[in-house]
C-alpha cells in the first residue's frame, strides 16, 4: 500500500512543480489594470502579429496587463463556439477579435457589443479609415468593432520557376478566367500535375467567391448580398461552371488540406498557383523567396480592379470588466504605430490611410495602392460579406460540391442559403 | 431483512447526494436542452417562442442532415465490425496463453490511452489522401512496399470514405474489446471445456455451444458500449478532418450549429442523438434488470 | 464470478502419456502456434506503426520533414547539426516542452484527485446499490447510469451558464467537479458489478456482528475492493487527462489543461510543424500510456474479477 501512495504523491508534487513554473496571469475582475484579449492568434505568423501588437501596447500602456486569452484549431471555430457561451453566460471578455462586417450581425443583433462611434469620434478614427471601408463597418448608423488590419482575398500567387517552365510569362497576368485555364491546361501538359492548389473548405469557398466576382463583376457581387442580385440567375451559373472547371486542376486531396499546406505545394513546386489571401505572404517570406523572383502575385483573373476585402478587428463587449484597459487595448491598435507593427508581421496592411507605403514590403505596397484605387467587394469566406450561419450554409454546399460535383445541387443549396438567410 | 427507514435509511443517504447531482447535470440539463430544441432561437437573440415539433421535421427533411445520419451508419457498421472482430481475435489468440502475453495485450490495449486529439495528430496525417508522387502516410507505405494499387482516397471517399475514419476508432477500441473477451474466456470454467472434451467436441463443436454461448453477455457488453460511442464520435472527426461534408456526422453538425450560434438546430440534433442512444441503451438496461432479477 | 478468481490464469501442463499419433498432433499443434506467432507479431507492428510514426517524425528536423521519405528513419539525428543551421529535432521538442510542460502539471492535478475522488464516490454508491439495498435500488441504479450515455455537446450551454451564474474559475477546480460529477455514473457501475460477487454470508456475517452500513463498508468491503479501484482509477484518470469537450468550454489555455494546449500547438499552427506536434502528442499521451503499461495487468485482471460485465 505504501508503494502506490508514494507514487500518487509523487505525481501530485510533480504537478504542482509543472504548473507553478510557469503561471500565466488570469483575468481578474477586481485589478483594474489588466485587459483580457480573446483571439485565435495562437500560433505561427498570427502570434508573431500580436505579440509586436502587444509590444507596442505595453509601450504605450505601460501600467495596464495584456492577459491572452487565445483558442487555436478550426480556423477559429473553437474559439468561436468558446466566445458564443461566454458571452451567453454575461462572462464575456474585455475585447474579442472578430471579422469585421456582417460576421457580427449576430452579436449586433443580440446586443452584446457596445457602440464605438464615440471612440471613432475622439480618436479621428473616421477621418483617418476610407471612406469604403466606414461603409462596411457601420450598421444602422452605429460601428461596433475597430479594424486592425486589411487583408486581400482575391490574390494569385504564383511559382514563377514552374511558370516559366511551361512557357508561360508569370508577370502577365490572364486576361479572364478562360484565358487563365488555357494556362492552366499548358501546365498540365508540361507535366504538373496539380496547377493549382486548393485547401479546405473555406479555401474553397474563397476560390468560389472570387470565381462569382469575376463573373457577375463588383456589383452584380455585392448584390448577392443585398437581395439586388438572385442567387438562380445566369451570372451564378456561368460561375458555377468555371468554379467546377477550375476544380479538375486541383489536388485531389484538398479537402483536409489546411490553407498553408495548399500554399505549400505551390513553394514545393507541385503547383503552379494558389489563390489565398495575403497572409500567404508569411510563408513566402518564411521560404526566403523574393517578390517578382521566385514567385510573384496578382489580381484573380477577372477580378482585376476590385479589392475582395477582409478585415480582422476588436470589439468592446457589453460588461467587459475591464472597460477602460480594452479602450486602450482599442487605441493601440487603431493607432498609426499598433497598425504599422502588427501588420509588418502579419503580412496584411493598415486601415489606416496615413500609411506610408514605403515601409512595407513589396507585396503589401500593392495592396496598398490597390486598396486606395479599386473597388472594395466584401469577402464572404471571411465573414464580411455574410453572417456566421449564411456563409456556414455556403461553405457545406460548396464541400459538397468538392466531393460529388452536383452543379444542380450546388445552386439549389445556394439559393436555399440565402432563401433562408434573406427571410 | 428488517424493513423500516432505520434499514433502508442510511443506504439511501449515501446515495443521495449523487442522485440529486445527476438529477441537475444530467436530466435537469437534458431537460433545459430539450426546451431549446422547441423553440425557435436560431442565433445569439435570447428571446424565442415555442415551436413544438417544428425542428424535428425540418431537420429530417434536410439532405445534409440525412447524409450525415447515412456517414454514421457507415462508420458505425465498421467500427463495431472492427473492434469486435479484431477484439474478439486477439482475445481468442491470447486465451491459450503465449510466451510475452503481457507483451502483447500491452500493446493491443494501449492506444485506449491516447487522447483522440493525440491520435488525430497521427493518424491525420496517416490518412492522407493525396496519391503518388505526393502521398505520405499510408499511401506512401504502399507505395514503398510495392503495393501502389492499394493506395486510395481514403476518407475523401464520398460514400465509403467514413470506414477509413473508423480505421483509428478501431486502433483506439479494439483493444478494450479485447480485454473484455479476455475476460469472458478466462471465466469460463475449465471444467465446462473439459466436459465437452471428454464427449468428443471437436474444437469448433466446443466453440459453438460452449463458449460463444458462456461469451454473449460479454459480447452484448462490448457491443453496447462501443455502439453508444460510435454514435457520439466528435473528437476524433474534428482532429482529422475537421468539420467538412465529406466526415460529417451529427455530432459535427451539431457543433457546426452551434457556432452558427443556432441553439435550436443543435439542441435538437443533440435530443435526437440522445434518442438513438436511448434506443439502443434502454432495452440493454431492461434486459440486464430483468437477467440479474432472475439471478437473485 | 467471484472476487476469488484468480487474476491469471495459469497454462494447463499435460501430464498424460503420449499416444499413438501424438507427435502428428504435436507438429500440427506446433505449426498452428507458429502460425499464430506470426499472426500476432503482424498485429503487433500494425498496431505500434502509429507511435513510430510520430516517435519518427518528432526527431527529424522541420526542414526535413516531406512525403517522399515520411517512412523513413531521420537522415539527420537531432543530436547532428541541421541543414543551414536550422532547428533540430530537439528544437521540436523544446518546442512541444515549452508549450505543454505547465498544462501537463495541471492536468496531474485534475486527473489524479478526479480519479481518486470519484473511484471512492463510485465505490460507496456500487456497494449501497448491490450488497446493502433498499426498495426501488435498481430503478436507482438506472437513473444513475444513463447519465453516462448522453453526448456531452447537449448539455454544454446550460453548463456554461451554470458556471458563470455560481462564478466558478474557469480553471481545473471547475473541470475537477465536473468530471466528478459526470465520472459516478460510469464508476457506480464498475463497483456495483464488482460488488456483485460479494458473497451474501459475507454481509449477513457483518450485520450479525452489529456493524452498521459505514462500518461494514469501511472494514470488509473497502479491503477486498482494490481491483475495482484499479480499474475506474485507470478509467477515470484516463477520461479527465483526455478530455477536450469540457476544458474547451470551461477553461482556457491558460489555466486549463493538456488537451487545449495540444490542440493549440497541432492545429494553430500556420506553415505547420509536424515535427513539435508529433512531439507534443507523444509528450501529452506519456502519463496515460504509463499508467496502461504499468497497470494494464490489473486492468485486465479487474476486469476478470467481475468489473465490468453484464
Amino acid at each position: 500500500m505504501r508503494k502506490p501512495l508514494s507514487i500518487i504523491a509523487g505525481a501530485v508534487a510533480l504537478g504542482l512543480v509543472l504548473a507553478g513554473c510557469s503561471s500565466t496571469p488570469s483575468s481578474d475582475p477586481e485589478n483594474a489594470n489588466q485587459v483580457e484579449v480573446f483571439t485565435w492568434w495562437a500560433s505561427g505568423s498570427e502570434k508573431v502579429g500580436l505579440d509586436a501588437l502587444v509590444k507596442v501596447f505595453q509601450e504605450q500602456n505601460p501600467d495596464d496587463e495584456f492577459i491572452n486569452a487565445s483558442v487555436a484549431g478550426g480556423a477559429g471555430s473553437n474559439a468561436k463556439a468558446a466566445l458564443a457561451s461566454r458571452l451567453e453566460a454575461d462572462n464575456p471578455p474585455d475585447t474579442f477579435q472578430a471579422h469585421a462586417g456582417a460576421e457580427l450581425t449576430d452579436y449586433i443583433n443580440a446586443g452584446q457589443l457596445q457602440d464605438l462611434s464615440s471612440f471613432y469620434q475622439e480618436n479621428g478614427l473616421s477621418d483617418v479609415f476610407p471612406a469604403s471601408l466606414l461603409e462596411r463597418l457601420t450598421v444602422d448608423g452605429a460601428i461596433y468593432s475597430v479594424p486592425s488590419n486589411i487583408h486581400r482575398a482575391n490574390v494569385v500567387w504564383a511559382n514563377t520557376q514552374v511558370l516559366k517552365d511551361a512557357g508561360i510569362d508569370p508577370m502577365e497576368a490572364p486576361a479572364d478566367l478562360d484565358a487563365w485555364i488555357a494556362d492552366l491546361d499548358k501546365l498540365k501538359a508540361a507535366g504538373v500535375e496539380t496547377p493549382l492548389a486548393l485547401g479546405t473548405e473555406w479555401t474553397q469557398m474563397q476560390l468560389f467567391e472570387n470565381v462569382l466576382i469575376a463573373d457577375l463583376g463588383a456589383e452584380g457581387y455585392s448584390g448577392l448580398w443585398t437581395g439586388d442580385t438572385a442567387w438562380d440567375s445566369a451570372g451564378v451559373d456561368t460561375a458555377i461552371a468555371h468554379y467546377g472547371q477550375l476544380l479538375d486542376y486541383t489536388n485531389s486531396d484538398f479537402a483536409g488540406l489546411d490553407w498553408d499546406a495548399a500554399t505549400q505545394i505551390v513553394l514545393d513546386g507541385n503547383a503552379g498557383y494558389n489563390v489565398m489571401g495575403d497572409w500567404a505572404e508569411s510563408a513566402f517570406q518564411q521560404a526566403g523567396w523574393t517578390y517578382d523572383n521566385e514567385y510573384t502575385t496578382w489580381a484573380t483573373p477577372g477580378t482585376d480592379g476590385v479589392f475582395d476585402f477582409l478585415a480582422d478587428s476588436f470589439t468592446l463587449p457589453v460588461g467587459a470588466p475591464h472597460e477602460q484597459a480594452a479602450t486602450n487595448w482599442l487605441t493601440t491598435i487603431s493607432s498609426a504605430e499598433g497598425q504599422k507593427a502588427f501588420n509588418l508581421a502579419k503580412g496584411s496592411i493598415p486601415a489606416r490611410t496615413d500609411t506610408v507605403a514605403a515601409d512595407y514590403p513589396a507585396y503589401q505596397q500593392t495592396a496598398i495602392k490597390s486598396f486606395g484605387e479599386d473597388t472594395v467587394v466584401s469577402s464572404l469566406a471571411h465573414g464580411a460579406a455574410a453572417s456566421i450561419a449564411w456563409s456556414g450554409d455556403i461553405s457545406s454546399a460548396i464541400g459538397k460540391f468538392g466531393a460529388d460535383r452536383d452543379a444542380a445541387s450546388l445552386l439549389s443549396g445556394l439559393v436555399a442559403a440565402s432563401d433562408k438567410a434573406q427571410g | 431483512m428488517k424493513k423500516g427507514y432505520k434499514n433502508w435509511g442510511p443506504p439511501l443517504l449515501l446515495v443521495s447526494p449523487t442522485i440529486i447531482v445527476i438529477g441537475i447535470f444530467v436530466y435537469g440539463l437534458i431537460g433545459a436542452n430539450v426546451a431549446v430544441s422547441f423553440s425557435n432561437r436560431n442565433s445569439l437573440v435570447p428571446a424565442t417562442e415555442f415551436v413544438g415539433l417544428d425542428n424535428y421535421f425540418a431537420l429530417f427533411a434536410e439532405e445534409r442532415f440525412i447524409h450525415s445520419l447515412q456517414n454514421l451508419g457507415v462508420f458505425t457498421v465498421f467500427f463495431i465490425a472492427g473492434t469486435m472482430i479484431f477484439g474478439f481475435l486477439w482475445a481468442w489468440m491470447l486465451d491459450k496463453g503465449v510466451t510475452a502475453e503481457g507483451v502483447f495485450r500491452s500493446v493491443f490495449l494501449f492506444p485506449m490511452a491516447i487522447s483522440f486529439v493525440a491520435s488525430g495528430v497521427v493518424w491525420r496525417w496517416l490518412l492522407n489522401s493525396a496519391e503518388g508522387d505526393r502521398a505520405s502516410g499510408l499511401n506512401r507505405i504502399f507505395e514503398n512496399l510495392g503495393l501502389g494499387f492499394l493506395q486510395n482516397s481514403w476518407w475523401n471517399e464520398p460514400g465509403w470514405g467514413m470506414a477509413a475514419i473508423a480505421l483509428p476508432a478501431i486502433w483506439q477500441l479494439a483493444g478494450y474489446v479485447m480485454a473484455l473477451f479476455l475476460a469472458g474466456f478466462r471465466g469460463i470454467p475449465e471444467e465446462l471445456r473439459e466436459a465437452a472434451r471428454m464427449d468428443g467436441a471437436t474444437e469448433w463443436k466446443l466453440y459453438r455451444y460452449v463458449i460463444f454461448p458462456q461469451l454473449s453477455p460479454v459480447a452484448l457488453s462490448a457491443l453496447i458500449i462501443v455502439g453508444h460511442m460510435s454514435l457520439k464520435v466528435f473528437d476524433l472527426i474534428m482532429a482529422i478532418t475537421k468539420s467538412i461534408y465529406q466526415t460529417e456526422v451529427p455530432a459535427t453538425y451539431l457543433w457546426v450549429a452551434l457556432t452558427a450560434n443556432d441553439y435550436a438546430k443543435s439542441a435538437t440534433i443533440a435530443t435526437i442523438l440522445l434518442l438513438f442512444v436511448a434506443v439502443l441503451i434502454v432495452p440493454y438496461l431492461v434486459y440486464t434488470a430483468r437477467a440479474e432479477r432472475k439471478q437473485r | 464470478m467471484s472476487i476469488a478468481t484468480e487474476l491469471e490464469k495459469k497454462p494447463r501442463i499435460s501430464g498424460k502419456p503420449e499416444m499413438p499419433g501424438q507427435s502428428e498432433l504435436r507438429n500440427r499443434k506446433r505449426i498452428s502456434r507458429t502460425v499464430k506467432y506470426v499472426f500476432l507479431v503482424l498485429f503487433l507492428v500494425i498496431v505500434l506503426m502509429p507511435v513510430y510514426v510520430l516517435i519518427v517524425t518528432s526527431l527529424k528536423p522541420p526542414q526535413d520533414v516531406n512525403p517522399a521519405t515520411s517512412w523513413g528513419l531521420p537522415v539527420r539525428w537531432p543530436w547532428e547539426p541541421a541543414l543551414d543551421g536550422g532547428p533540430t529535432g530537439f528544437d521540436n521538442w523544446a518546442l512541444a516542452w515549452n508549450a505543454l510542460s505547465a498544462s501537463i502539471g495541471r492536468t496531474f492535478l485534475l486527473a489524479i484527485p478526479a480519479a481518486l475522488i470519484s473511484s471512492f464516490l463510485g465505490a460507496m454508491n456500487g456497494f449501497v446499490l448491490a450488497r446493502w439495498r433498499f426498495p426501488y435500488a435498481d430503478i436507482v441504479f438506472t437513473f444513475i447510469l444513463f447519465g453516462m450515455f448522453i453526448p456531452y455537446q447537449a448539455i454544454m450551454t446550460p453548463l456554461v451558464q451554470m458556471k458563470t451564474s455560481l462564478g466558478l474559475p474557469s480553471d481545473i477546480s471547475t473541470l475537477l467537479m465536473v468530471h466528478i460529477i459526470y465520472g459516478l455514473p460510469i464508476c457506480t457501475l464498475i463497483f456495483r458489478n464488482y460488488y456483485a460477487g460479494i458473497p451474501h454470508e459475507l454481509m449477513e456475517a457483518s450485520r450479525m456482528d452489529g456493524a452498521g452500513m459505514l462500518r461494514t463498508f469501511g472494514s470488509i468491503v473497502l479491503p477486498l475492493s482494490v481491483p475495482g479501484f484499479v480499474v475506474t482509477i485507470i478509467w477515470q484518470f484516463t477520461s479527465a487527462w483526455n478530455d477536450f469537450l469540457f476544458a474547451l468550454f470551461l477553461s482556457n489555455q491558460n489555466d486549463g489543461p493538456v488537451s487545449l494546449s495540444l490542440n493549440n500547438l497541432a492545429q494553430g499552427a500556420q506553415l505547420a510543424n509536424y515535427g513539435a506536434a508529433m512531439a507534443g502528442a507523444l509528450l501529452a499521451s506519456l502519463p496515460t500510456l504509463i499508467v496502461y503499461i504499468v497497470l494494464g495487468k490489473y486492468f485486465i485482471g479487474g476486469l476478470m474479477s467481475g468489473s465490468v460485465k453484464s
